[in-house]
């Protein structure tokens, strides 16, 4: 950087954009971009052994079948790459609200206008066959908004009206989504409270959260009394180690209460709020085996083709339970079976290696930026990203709900890789120039 | 701030302990607990396959040279075919228990759990037998097939067979797709349009449980794709004609190849002696196979494309002429004595010009023309002069379609052999040989080795005054019906079309006065221009062909008829090409007093010179 600055010093007349062209480059961060790579093209490869059937060979590049159709989003996502950093990146920051209000408005449109598609009203026709979900756009135009928020507000200085503006901004999108009847769309959102958390909001909010999920997915798994019993022998057993906590005893019996009215609430929850098809996801997540065809099949299936993939795996494009669909959105949502089946514990773990890279990766980038902008930006990335892979292989292991979302680079589709590659690549043009915040 | 940034910690152990939560889990699914193996076993999905109609060939007219008859499989899952009872199995099929047992074996080894074939192509009888038992028999299922029929008994050479994928081909890269059992083409356009008759196979899946009953269409039959049916093919053959030359070569061994001069299409191509195509379908295959390969006269040997050994005789009288025009060492009125001393001929007027010479087929005309041509003097050296003048003139031979492959779509096609400076300095070392040593190309002898086929494409090219279409026998792919556009080309020679007109001229006198009168036609109003030839045969009796096309003035068909044994062009070659163009050319015959001559193989009585 050094050389650059003083190499402009002498050649004045050197245009800008050129050094620009050439700053970024040098300061990309190509080990994302390796593992990008990575993932994108291992995902076309499982895709193509999704939908591949022995009996039946099509090309891996047709475009009858998704890895040709994939191959197509791969090389537009490129073009999308290109333009993401040859683009201003100060647009990002300046341009955050009126990207946010104009993918509000197209979520709201779609609403509107969309036909339904499997009951979802999220996707919008683009003519010849190309269709769009804006809410996978939702998901960096609410980052960006909620980054530029933060850049001018402050969570410490619990404001609560800064508070309420922000939240604001996060719940309106998924309130559209659920209108849309894209819950699982829908629940990404909650992912923004870790990038909130490193920003300073309260961890209570962090642990109160966590403990009610935690809660909330025990009282299916265990009879309740137990349920009831081991929580009140943790909370004596937490009183009797401090004692200082005896002398919050009425707080400690109320928040028992609490968690007990919870338990109780879950079943009206389930039986009478939430609509048939999300009863039977919560009861997979239960008991898949109660009804394996029906409700429980997803899940039984997914857990086979992955189980039976033993130690090393099948071999790719041999796996046998991935083909023919016995696990439903073989290419889309259920991709990670492909991958448990043909490759492995080994190939499996490597995946999520690959993940957990990624992510740290992206930490550490939100971290060396010097702008709060950026930072909670790539926070916001690191978050949706996590969420997604949480959520995405937790279900295809039976250890969490059957959610339609995808994961993220590597599963089918053109809206969520293009979502995804647009959610990193603005950071990461911002992480290029972070060096020209420090000048400024 | 700082006890902000800590906060990264404690975002980045959330992320590796469900990273860690995750392997566990998996690892306790994949490696700990077997349970999910299990279970994926039973999860069976049965494939049956759905052959495609294999496509079908017409003739030039629409006549139906190949269709599809149906066949009947029977089927085995060894897994499922257990408490066999054997005994009834075979008393149903009429075969031997031993027999029974190794088919089964067989099956085992292939798969315990794919369907193999237990019993290929039941007969009606068998079918019915097995049909109203079969629900005794669990494991074995019926699958429908089609066999390939032919309505006729013509054309088996080059239309070819099919016949079940060897384990050779099934282990090549290049036939990805073929199973086991699956029939492909093995010869002829059966082979070279394989990828456009096979069509596309269909596949139905269906749920089966742990005991092997089916439970119904798997998703609703969601995944089941539609077989589709093979590409039909038109040839150019001329179904008529063809049946015709096959009943003219009928007792007799060689080829007819009858082309049509401005399109390359081949309208007649008899390899005699012939089969029925009916023989190499159906149960008894293997064994009519290897009949027909072991016999005597080399039934299975596609002559009009492989038999390339033999030298085209006088015939190529007509090359050297065309070749010593186009280089001027002769003129159509160039006169040479016919001198028994340098080569033998027969009794005629001598001298003669290039008419005469092609019409009395005079050999010492063509040892001095040729000599002409191969000894220009472009070096003082003979030898050099020699080797110099052989390797131009191969070049000009070469442009006519000899010594090469044509590119007819048939496979095996041989290239045959023309005479080049690297073979006789192999033999003799180089400046070792002069036109002494090879003057027998003059008359088409010596190291000349032609194909029926060539010949037949040389009398095309003369009849097109310079330029041959490649031949070919399938004129169009699918429906639309358009001619295939590899087969557009014009292939010029190195001579020009004006020195055609005196060999045409030659030709006509030929048939008119000469050697073939028995090909003559004027009687219907049909000029025919041709020329004999004999090919020595060290093993026997010479062999016999004849070359011509018709009619002179617009030509139709080119055709070479080549009798091995034959002797004589005239006697016996000749009146067969005249009755194949007569047949062609007006639908009917009315000679048919050549047809008793042809017919009588009385030309085998003839003595020998």
């Amino acid at each position: 950087m050094g050389v650059e600055t003083r190499a402009s010093k002498y050649q004045v007349v050197t245009p800008s954009s050129k050094r620009t062209s050439r700053r970024i480059t040098s300061n990309l961060d190509w080990l994302t971009i390796l593992l990008y790579l990575l993932l994108v093209g291992l995902g076309w490869m499982n895709i193509y052994a999704a939908v591949y059937s022995p009996d039946n060979i099509v090309n891996i590049f047709s475009f009858d079948i998704n890895s040709g159709k994939q191959l197509v989003w791969i090389g537009t996502s490129v073009l999308l790459i290109i333009i993401l950093l040859v683009v201003d990146y100060k647009i990002y920051e300046h341009l955050a609200y009126p990207i946010y209000g104009f993918v509000i408005l197209l979520l709201l449109f779609t609403l509107a206008v969309a036909n339904p598609i499997a009951g979802s009203r999220s996707w919008l026709d683009l003519g010849g066959g190309v269709r769009l979900q804006p809410a996978e756009l939702a998901k960096f135009a609410t980052a960006l908004a909620a980054s530029r928020f933060l850049s001018s507000a402050s969570l410490r200085q619990q404001q609560f009206k800064d508070h309420m503006i922000l939240a604001a901004i996060t719940l309106v999108p998924p309130a559209i989504i659920v209108l849309q009847n894209e819950t699982g769309s829908a629940l990404v959102f909650a992912a923004f409270v870790l990038a909130y958390f490193r920003e300073g909001m309260s961890p209570l909010i962090l642990i109160i959260g966590g403990a009610a999920a935690f809660i909330f997915i025990m009282t299916l798994l265990v009879p309740k009394l137990y349920l009831i019993i081991g929580i009140t022998a943790v909370m004596a057993l937490a009183t009797w180690l401090d004692y200082r906590l005896l002398k919050r005893f009425k707080t400690m019996i109320a928040l028992l209460l609490l968690i007990v009215g919870m338990i109780f609430s879950v079943d009206y929850f389930v039986n009478d709020i939430l609509q048939p098809h999300q009863q039977n996801r919560i009861k997979a997540l239960i008991n898949p085996e109660a009804d394996p065809l029906g409700y429980g099949w997803n899940v039984t299936q997914s857990k086979i083709a992955i189980g039976s993939g033993g130690f090393w795996g099948k071999g790719f494009l041999e796996g046998t339970q991935t083909k023919f669909d016995f696990v439903p959105e073989q290419s889309t949502d259920f991709i990670f079976c492909t991958i448990g089946e043909e490759h492995g514990w080994i190939g499996s773990t490597l995946l999520i290696a690959l993940f957990m890279l990624l992510l740290i990766r992206i930490v550490t980038i939100a971290e060396r930026q010097k702008s709060i902008f950026g930072r909670t930006y790539g926070y916001c990335v690191a978050s949706i990203i996590f969420f997604h892979f949480l959520v995405n292989v937790g279900m295809t292991i039976g250890l969490a709900p059957v959610v339609g979302i995808p994961l993220p680079f590597f599963s089918y589709g053109g809206s969520s890789l293009w979502s995804f590659t647009i959610l990193l690549f603005i950071l990461l043009a911002i992480d290029a120039n972070k060096t020209q915040e420090l000048v400024r | 701030m700082n006890y902000l940034e800590n906060r990264k910690y404690v975002i980045k152990t959330i992320f590796l302990i469900v990273g860690i939560v995750f392997a566990i889990r998996l690892f306790y699914i994949q490696v700990v607990d077997s349970s999910y193996k299990q279970a994926a076993e039973t999860n069976a999905i049965k494939t049956i396959i759905q052959y495609p109609f294999r496509g079908l060939i017409y003739d030039r007219d629409g006549k139906l040279l190949v269709q599809n008859t149906p066949v009947y499989d029977l089927m085995v899952v060894p897994k499922e075919a257990k408490q066999l009872d054997t005994l009834r199995l075979c008393q149903l099929l009429n075969m031997p228990l031993e027999d029974a047992r190794d088919r089964l074996q067989k099956a085992r080894a292939y798969s315990w759990v794919k369907p193999s074939i237990f019993f290929q192509k039941l007969s009606t009888q068998d079918f019915a037998q097995i049909q109203d038992n079969l629900i005794d028999f669990p494991g074995f299922y019926i699958n429908a097939r089609t066999m390939r029929g032919y309505p006729h008994q013509s054309l088996a050479h080059a239309l070819g067979y099919i016949a079940e994928i060897s384990p050779k081909q099934l282990a090549d890269t290049s036939y990805r797709g073929y199973r086991p059992g699956d029939y492909i083409g093995k010869s002829g356009i059966e082979l070279e349009y394989e990828k456009y008759l096979m069509g596309k196979r269909g596949v139905k899946y269906k749920m089966v449980n742990v005991r092997g009953i089916e439970k119904g269409s798997f998703k609703d039959g969601a995944y089941d794709t539609l077989a589709i049916a093979g590409q039909n093919l038109v040839s150019t053959i001329d179904l008529d004609l063809q049946a015709y030359g096959e009943h003219l070569m009928n007792g007799a061994k060689g080829s007819i190849v009858a082309i049509e001069p401005a399109t390359g299409e081949i309208l007649a191509y008899v390899s005699a002696p012939y089969y029925d195509p009916n023989l190499l379908t159906g149960k008894e295959y293997g064994a009519n196979y290897m009949a027909l390969l072991s016999d005597k006269d080399k039934t299975m040997f596609n002559r009009p494309i492989m038999a390339d050994q033999n030298p085209p005789g006088s015939i190529f009288k007509l090359t050297q002429a065309l070749i010593a025009l186009e280089e001027g060492v002769i003129n159509p009125k160039t006169q040479y004595a016919c001198i028994r001393s340098l080569v033998n001929c027969h009794n005629h007027p001598s001298p003669l010009d290039l008419y005469g010479a092609i019409q009395h087929s005079c050999n010492p005309y063509f040892y001095q023309a040729y000599r002409a041509l191969i000894n220009q003097g472009k070096s003082k050296n003979t030898f050099r002069d020699t080797s110099i003048g052989l390797a131009e003139w191969r070049e000009q031979v070469l442009s006519f379609g000899f010594g090469k492959k044509l590119g007819i779509d048939l496979p095996n096609e041989k290239t045959g052999i023309i005479a080049s400076p690297a073979l006789y300095d192999r033999v003799y070392g180089q400046n070792r040989w002069k036109y002494s040593t090879i003057y027998s190309l003059s008359i088409g002898q010596g190291e000349l080795g032609v194909t029926p086929l060539q010949m037949a494409n040389f009398m095309a090219t003369i009849a097109n005054r310079g330029y041959y279409i490649d031949p070919h026998i399938i004129r169009a792919v699918g429906d639309d019906g358009k001619p295939l556009p590899e087969y557009q080309k014009k292939n010029y020679t190195t001579v020009d079309a004006r020195h055609f007109d005196p060999i045409i001229e030659g030709m006509a006198a030929v048939v008119q006065s000469g050697t073939a009168r028995r090909a003559n036609l004027q009687k219907v109003g049909i000029t025919v221009c041709g020329k004999t030839g004999t090919a020595q045969n060290p093993q026997g009796a010479d062999h016999a062909v004849f070359v011509a096309f018709a009619p002179k003035e617009d030509p139709k068909i080119a055709i070479v008829v080549y009798v091995e044994h034959g002797k004589w062009g005239g006697q016996s070659a000749a009146p067969i090409a005249g009755l194949m163009i007569e047949k062609y050319l007006t639908d009917t015959v009315t000679m048919k007093e050549q047809e008793k001559w042809v017919l009588s193989r009385e030309y085998m009585n003839i003595k020998s010179k």
